[in-house]
């Protein structure tokens, strides 16, 4: 039934070519903006996606940056609800560039791989890396950023930490390059943590905090109540939350960036709105004697109304879906020159999901006014208006 | 099943007022009028006269204030907004002064439009749209648009957009008003013979007698009242 009246609509849009145009070119700027902002976010929250209901994350109350004792890893193993612990701080490492930045952490490697079984790793280099107390585990990111394999040294600097010979390079060896699942940050490097306590030249016996597994997703806020009241009072308080909650903590670091998309979509979406509206206001205001000769064909009330909505509609299905598209296409195109600084730059499927809805909520509401007076509109009034 | 001779519109005590600001103005004054089924009646008067308001009236396009107005046995005056339309869309066929065609569209398209709303497939559509425009002799001007047709031509698309239902009554409202004398007469010829070949019964607007003189019977309105008629 609708298709028979798509040529009508088609003709409608055709009228004012260029107005037509210039409205469904902006509607398709505007998706491009949240396409590219979803990919932005959905880049910027990856690690949030993956991180583990089962984890939590003991660090200092005051901040990530200061220091726990070492001596906190056993007493928080033996809380009820713990399955395992290890350490992890923030090595500040870079290579060759210090623009080269790369995540990178000293950790107990057998516990740590205990604590994320989602990485992927051959068996041969999981061994090698266990073995080796001055190998690293690296990302698949970081290995196809800087063409690193297994057997590589790698003269590592850190922009914290220093050598005991006063030295800011850390000569490790590639042992294994470890996957993720779809959305997985592999920028990191793992370090051991033994090889890092004996040789960093300060700081001894700290680390910056310590993952924790516990039994169930459940008992996980139990849990953190319980290792947080363990170190009440004392000089290095914890706090401990859910590794979900830190790794957005860390993305909150740059201000809290879903709050600015948002901010800046719906500006954009409410203008959208405003000219949209605008376009189908004036397109029904200069059809006005058109209405009323096809209310005289019989076109009934809720017929004139449906044209102005699909009307609306077709122009903001239009321009969002070319919207949509090219985001999708740049994101395409951008990701593995973000690679590096954001990966998993890609439009996100729920981003497409909520597009669309934002494509039939804009042209419904910016067709209802236009619509609604279209459709009071009487056939006697609307003639006499040539 | 009436009789071929039978009063096809039944209008009796008609009423119609409007109302400019504070103002009411009658527009048609307890008008009682029959029309026969298969006549061609010319409705004449001077400017303000209500022949306009009577054939809306009669056409369904607005309300009377009382009265009642009978089309084919139906009381039109007592149906709702959403039968309105439909009855209008069945039954009758509108030929307006200025055409009134959509611009964008083609010749074609316009005349298909009031057979969107009918449960036609796209040939069964395009059948009807070809034999109307055949009737009116623009088979060969269907992709042609509006601003691409001569005023005469334009006045034929609409004649074909009016009968391409094959409505009870067609409603002319000045339908050689914008057209110079040889196109009018081309286009009176055509009622003329919608009329004698089809048995359209067509009630005409007009302001000119010699347009009024290819009707059956011309009625006079004057101040919203039947001043005379003449067969």
């Amino acid at each position: 039934m609708i298709v028979q009246y798509l040529p009508l609509l088609a003709a409608s849009l055709r009228r004012k070519r260029l107005r037509t145009f210039f409205t469904i070119a902006s509607i398709v700027v505007a998706f491009l903006l949240f396409g590219l902002a979803q990919a932005m976010r959905s880049a910027l929250e990856s690690g949030v996606e993956v991180a583990g209901a089962d984890r939590l994350v003991t660090m200092h109350k005051v901040s990530f940056t200061q220091l726990l004792p070492a001596s906190y890893g056993s007493r928080i193993r033996g809380v009820d609800g713990v399955v395992a612990v290890a350490p992890q701080t923030w090595f500040g490492a870079w290579f060759s560039d210090p623009r080269n930045q790369i995540p990178a952490f000293p950790t107990e490697p057998e516990t740590f791989l205990k604590i994320y079984p989602e990485y992927v790793i051959p068996a041969a280099q999981r061994s090698a890396w266990v073995a080796d107390r001055t190998g690293i585990m690296i990302g698949r990111a970081v290995a196809d950023s800087f063409g690193w394999k297994p057997g590589d040294r790698v003269p590592l600097k850190s922009e914290i930490w220093r050598h005991k010979d006063g030295s800011d390079t850390w000569e490790v060896t590639v042992r294994a390059v470890f996957d993720l699942p779809a959305g997985g940050d592999t920028r990191n490097i793992l370090l051991h943590q033994d090889y890092f306590e004996e040789s960093k030249a300060f700081a001894k016996g700290l680390i910056g905090w310590y993952v924790v597994k516990v039994r169930s997703a459940e008992e996980a806020p139990a849990v953190a109540r319980r290792i947080d009241a363990l170190f009440a009072n004392s000089p290095a308080e914890t706090k401990t939350s859910s590794e979900r909650a830190m790794a957005q903590s860390f993305v909150n670091q740059i201000g809290n960036v879903g709050a600015i998309l948002n901010a800046i979509v719906s500006a954009v979406f409410f203008t959208m709105l405003l000219v949209t509206a605008n376009t189908m206001a004036q397109s029904v205001r200069e059809r006005t004697s058109e209405i009323g000769v096809l209310k005289t064909l019989g076109f009934g009330d809720g017929a004139v109304l449906g044209l102005v909505l699909a009307e609306s509609l077709l122009i903001t299905v239009i321009g969002g879906v070319l919207g949509m598209a090219g985001a999708w296409w740049m994101s395409v195109k951008l990701e593995p020159l973000l690679s590096q600084y954001l990966p998993g730059f890609r439009v996100p499927q729920v981003a497409v999901l909520t597009a669309t809805a934002f494509m039939l909520l804009l042209g419904l509401v910016a067709g209802a006014a236009p619509a609604l007076q279209a459709m009071r509109l009487k056939i006697v009034e609307a003639l006499r208006r040539e | 099943m009436a009789e071929p001779d039978a009063a096809i519109v039944r209008i009796r005590d008609l009423v119609k007022d409007y109302r400019r600001g504070a103002e009411v103005v009658r527009g048609l004054d307890g008008l009682s009028i029959d029309i026969a089924r298969g006549d061609f009646v010319a409705l004449m008067g001077p400017s303000g006269s209500g022949k306009s308001t009577l054939l809306n009236l009669i056409g369904g396009l607005d309300r009377p204030t009382s009265g009642s107005l009978e089309v084919d046995g139906l009381r039109v005056d007592a149906l709702g907004g959403a039968a309105l339309a439909r009855w209008r869309a069945d039954h009758v066929g509108f030929i307006f002064q200025m055409y009134n065609l959509l611009p964008v569209l083609t010749a074609q398209a316009n005349v298909e439009l009031p057979l969107l709303l009918k449960d036609l497939s796209r040939e069964q559509r395009a059948q009807r749209v070809a034999a109307a425009l055949k009737l009116v002799g623009l088979e060969n001007r269907a992709k042609h648009r509006p601003r691409e047709l001569s005023g005469g031509q334009e006045q034929r698309v609409g004649i074909a957009r009016a009968i391409v239902t094959d409505p009870t009554l067609l409603l002319c409202d000045e339908p050689t008003g914008d057209l110079d004398r040889k196109s009018g007469d081309e286009i009176l010829e055509l009622l003329q013979a919608l009329n004698r070949e089809y048995g359209k019964t067509i009630i005409m607007v007009t302001h000119d007698p010699h347009a009024a003189e290819r009707a059956h019977r011309v009625i006079h309105l004057d101040k919203g009242m039947l001043r005379d008629e003449a067969a």
